[in-house]
């Protein structure tokens, strides 16, 4: 048992750094401008996608935001077509047809990311309302910035009301694109949301990736069980700005300090220490490999040739 | 030969479709009592909850909820009880329903149907009588059907629920009750094609929807004069069946579009475009095009019948392109429609 969770919590780390990674070498590409278009980051979050992603079983189906990179690595999604499909490569995932902020993995039910502020919420319902009969839940990530949209209480609802099997899992990492929540939210908190609807809810530290998937798995048995839907808010932070290129002027001095000594990479790197999973040499050799990965993903994307122009209204109609 | 009501057509299609695929699930405000207008009624008793989903009034969630299902494999189809509403659902319509096929390079499929009737008539004004075919024809990624009859209401439906792509479907209220012969109620047309309802030979009238039946008793009165016009009913709205109007053109060398929508902007102004693009050689005559005036329809049952053009307006329109003098008895102002 011990062994089956260190092998679980070594593998999530390595997600976790593989995403960090990743990340921080797209914002690189981008100002050297290797990389083009509106592209969103998750550098803070991490404990978050990981988390989730460990809680779900391979069958249920996952939903993202506009900001998924990490969403669809936590999974599995190949960091090379991951890559080449931010670049628009016809070897990205959606033959870059997508992009950064509408990747789609359909062989690991990563269903969509969106471009539309809390869009992909009924959309969750509608799979959750279909798969719900074999036995499958779907995740769903919005943030608070998507917590004020009509179609969100529309949704909470409608999970309600035909007791859904799906987590609604909101990254609250403190801002809707430039504003923060304190001025666009009456609530304390978007589990409050829930109540009037009877929809439990669980408030985590959305850095502690193991509280992350401890949440997430009850949410998803409680789901999977005929219990309806669950909120899970994951209070995060994101270091870096809104898209790639925001100086995120708007926040408080000391703001970001205070949240990068909350880094859940480093925290749970530090915690799979203290617990023996991970010997103090081997954290530059995973790091190293995490690295690897993504410079392989890059030389993957570089090499990848573009989609022909003339194939421009392609995929259109079936 | 059988007759049937055109909302008889529609539940028919629902049912069969039903009956043959089990992934084919109904969403929508009302569905489970039949709705307005009686077409979803008996469906719940026959295919249980689970494929007969009532909703509440969330047309921006229902969208969505309707893909999303789609996406999991089920064929929903949605229905949106007056087109006016359709607008709420306009973000999950077009930034999902039509373009993830497309966004997801061929991974995801979004095999659904969405019901919509739009229409005027009764003097229920400016949000339950429009008519936006036109938007939808401006979004890659849809299809877009219109019936005017009863066989078609069937036929096309079925054909819509099998399409897989998305479908938006959309009927006519001032046609639920019209009677037709259905001389094959297992046929199920193309989607994408065109019929030739009237053939003629001195001008082509193009239309779809409820105008279909004034263009016809427009061409019978035209008839009696000795003008012979062919009317094409459109059926599909997105793709054009251009191919059937062309060739109709080349016979006839005149062409007015007709559709109940606003003049401006409207599916007349592409179609009469794309006409003059490919057929101007054969054309004595600019294309003209009929539609109501640039105004949000009113309730008043005197300017509901001023702005909805009808047969009159079709042979005023008509004379007017052949530069006949208006026959006696026509109603003053019957023209202005026209361009």
């Amino acid at each position: 048992m011990a062994d089956e969770t260190d092998a679980l919590y070594r593998d999530m780390l390595q997600r976790m750094l593989l995403i960090r990674c990743f990340e921080e070498r797209v914002i690189e590409l981008c100002h050297r401008k290797q990389l083009e278009g509106l592209v969103h980051v998750g550098i803070g979050q991490e404990g978050v996608a990981v988390g989730i992603a460990a809680a779900l079983a391979s069958g249920d189906y996952l939903y993202g935001t506009h900001r998924s990179h990490g969403h669809f690595l936590a999974r599995g999604t190949d960091p090379g077509r991951l890559m080449a499909e931010l670049a628009g490569k016809d070897t990205g995932l959606c033959r870059g047809r997508g992009g950064s902020m509408h990747i789609v993995d359909a062989d690991r039910r990563l269903m969509t990311a969106t471009g539309i502020v809390g869009g992909t919420i009924p959309l969750a319902l509608g799979t959750a309302l279909a798969a719900g009969e074999n036995g499958d839940v779907v995740a769903v990530y919005f943030g608070d910035g998507a917590s004020n949209t009509g179609s969100l209480h529309e949704c909470l609802n409608m999970a309600a009301l035909w007791k859904l099997p799906v987590v609604l899992v909101c990254e609250n990492n403190g801002y809707a694109e430039f504003t923060p929540m304190s001025a666009h939210t009456v609530v304390s908190h978007v589990s409050v949301h829930g109540q009037p609807y009877g929809i439990p809810a669980q408030i985590v530290d959305g850095n502690d990736t193991l509280a992350v998937l401890e949440a997430g798995r009850a949410a998803v048995a409680r789901a999977r069980g005929g219990g309806g839907p669950t909120i899970v808010e994951c209070l995060t932070y994101r270091l870096r700005g809104h898209y790639v290129g925001d100086p995120a002027a708007y926040r408080k001095a000391g703001e970001v300090a205070e949240w990068r000594d909350k880094d859940p990479v480093r925290r749970f790197t530090a915690l799979l220490q203290q617990r023996g999973t991970l010997a103090a040499n081997e954290v530059e050799a995973i790091e190293a490999a995490a690295r690897a990965r993504v410079e392989d993903a890059v030389s993957f994307m570089t090499e990848s040739p573009w989609p022909a122009p003339r194939s421009v209204a392609d995929y259109v109609y079936a | 030969m059988t007759q049937m009501r055109y909302v008889d057509g529609l539940r028919r299609a629902i049912e069969l479709e039903m009956e043959r695929d089990q992934r084919v699930i109904v969403l929508g405000e009302d569905v489970s009592v039949g709705g307005p207008f009686g077409i979803t009624a008996g469906l719940l008793e026959r295919f249980g909850d689970r494929r007969v989903i009532n909703t509440p009034i969330s047309e921006d969630s229902i969208m969505g909820l309707a893909t999303g299902a789609a996406l999991a494999g089920k064929r929903p189809i949605v229905e949106i009880m007056f087109v006016d509403f359709i607008t709420l659902a306009m973000s999950q319509l077009v930034n999902h329903t039509a373009k993830l096929r497309f966004m997801s390079g061929g991974q995801l499929n979004v095999p659904m149907v969405i019901r919509v009737q739009q229409g005027a008539g009764g003097g229920w004004g400016a949000h339950h009588s429009q008519s936006l075919e036109a938007w939808f024809h401006h979004v890659p990624g849809l299809k877009v059907v219109a019936p005017s009859n009863a066989a078609d209401a069937l036929g096309l439906l079925r054909a819509a629920i099998r399409d897989e792509d998305p479908v938006l479907f959309i009927e006519h209220r001032g046609l639920h009750f019209r009677r037709d012969e259905v001389a094959d109620p297992d046929a199920i047309p193309e989607l994408g094609t065109a019929k030739i309802v009237r053939a003629g030979k001195d001008l082509t009238i193009v239309t779809y929807l409820k105008p279909v039946w004034d263009a016809l008793a427009a061409a019978a009165e035209l008839a009696a004069r000795g003008i012979s016009a062919e009317v094409i009913d459109l059926r599909s709205l997105s793709p054009l069946d251009m191919g059937t109007v062309l060739r109709s053109v080349e016979r006839t060398s005149r062409a007015l579009v007709v559709h109940e929508a606003v003049l401006q902007g409207g599916l007349g102004a592409e179609i009469a475009a794309r006409i003059q693009e490919a057929a101007f050689d054969w054309l004595d005559a600019p294309v003209h095009r009929i539609g109501a005036p640039f105004a949000p329809i009113a309730a008043s049952p005197v300017l509901e019948q001023a702005f909805v053009p009808n047969a009159w307006t079709i042979v005023a329109g008509v004379e007017q392109m052949l530069g006949l003098a208006p026959a006696a008895g026509l109603r003053a102002g019957d023209a202005r429609h026209v361009t």
